[in-house]
């Protein structure tokens, strides 16, 4: 039954994600808490892991999810699930609908879905730095400051700003992982 | 024969990109495109980019979406088959592996707290992925009414526990621009009688 939900939970997930590897994120979170499958520090962890192997983020994401909850079957239908909307999508598209994505209202569409999507990233960053960072998961709790997370993310925000300031490009994400992770090493360890 | 042949080298292919490429999509295009347009021309440098256009505006991984559409190019439905497999195969290992080892690795307290560091990281980077993408995006009244409906609405609805899923922001304004369209469409054709 786990099989089949992760099946269907990840088709679902591959079928509505526009935006790449990140825009998936928020429809992630959403199933995995729902389900309990995940709390928000794993659900972290995971993204960590998933950006700091090779591979797209999504397909790394689907196989961690799916192996947490049903092992190597669960790993397997949840990327299953993940990728087979794109296939199916894009051979309709190189083979039938070469010219679907040239009407107007195709693109009418797509364009109105790509603010709600950059809006959805954005309010899981929020929302998550909130719960992480001071404690807040919704109202009713009271909050808990986390100094030491501020510190970490006040430290490598100055740290990319400066760094794409000076070198005009953006800061390698897994070097920024190997620092946050030293910090981390550095104040919650001892 | 020869077909068979081209299939392995698709897949092999497709599984060197998989294995080698750190931090998603986007790095992965050129990467795909110095391998199939530059080295093996097995489609032009402007199809290649003209399909980048599609591969971020249909859903799913882009990647995958590449993978799928050069395959087919060079070898029709099973290119395809193989090529997305040969994608996924690296990343279905690795994580499988290192998902067998996770809880035991967090048990040692040192990389626990690595991991709680990490995890501020990996927030930073969400946002700032959604920062790039907020930057690019043209500043209409329409794209900046959406953003701070959503935005508001998301954080809101989490505060006070409501769950309302991300499916449903996409879909209601998808159906929001497909009646701005079917609108201004009929309005147009009536200006012209």
């Amino acid at each position: 039954m786990i099989l089949l939900k992760l099946f269907l939970t990840f088709l679902k997930i591959g079928a509505v994600s526009f935006g790449g590897g990140y825009g998936m994120i928020s429809l992630i979170r959403d199933d995995c808490l729902a389900n309990g499958w995940l709390t928000e520090a794993e659900l972290l962890n995971f993204i960590a892991v998933s950006e700091s192997t090779p591979g797209p983020i999504a397909v790394n994401m689907a196989t961690f999810v799916g192996s947490s909850q049903g092992g190597i079957l669960g790993a397997f239908v949840a990327t299953l699930g993940v990728v087979l909307p794109s296939f199916i999508i894009i051979l309709l598209i190189s083979s039938v609908f070469t010219k679907l994505l040239k009407y107007a209202g195709v693109k009418a569409v797509l364009n109105g879905i790509r603010p709600a999507i950059i809006a959805l990233i954005l309010g899981t960053a929020f929302t998550m730095f909130l719960s992480l960072g001071f404690g807040i998961e919704n109202i009713y709790t009271s909050p808990d400051i986390d100094y030491r997370a501020l510190v970490i993310f006040a430290v490598i925000c100055a740290v990319s700003f400066l760094y794409s300031k000076c070198k005009k490009k953006s800061f390698s994400p897994i070097l920024l992982i190997v620092i946050s992770g030293t910090l981390g090493v550095l104040l919650y360890g001892i | 024969m020869k077909k068979l042949k081209s299939l392995c080298d698709i897949f092999l292919s497709m599984m060197k990109i998989g294995m080698f490429t750190f931090g998603g999509g986007y790095a992965m295009i050129n990467l795909l495109d110095n391998e199939f347009v530059e080295r093996k021309k097995w489609l032009g440098s402007e199809e290649f980019m003209n399909f980048v256009t599609i591969a971020e505006s249909t859903p799913g991984p882009i990647a995958i979406n590449c993978s799928t559409y050069i395959g087919y190019k060079k070898a029709g439905f099973l290119g395809a088959l193989f090529s997305t497999i040969g994608m996924c195969v690296p990343s279905f290992v690795i994580i499988y592996l290192i998902s067998l080892f996770f809880e035991q690795f967090l048990a040692v307290s040192a990389i626990a707290s690595a991991f709680k560091g990490i995890q501020v990281c990996v927030i930073f980077l969400i946002l700032s992925a959604g920062l790039k993408m907020l930057k690019k995006i043209k500043k209409t009244v329409f794209n900046v009414t959406v953003i701070l409906i959503t935005f508001t609405a998301m954080t809101l609805f989490s505060l006070f526990s409501v769950s309302f899923s991300s499916i449903f922001y996409i879909l209601i304004f998808g159906l929001i621009s497909i009646l701005i369209y079917t609108v201004g469409f009929l309005r147009s054709r009536e200006d012209k009688k």
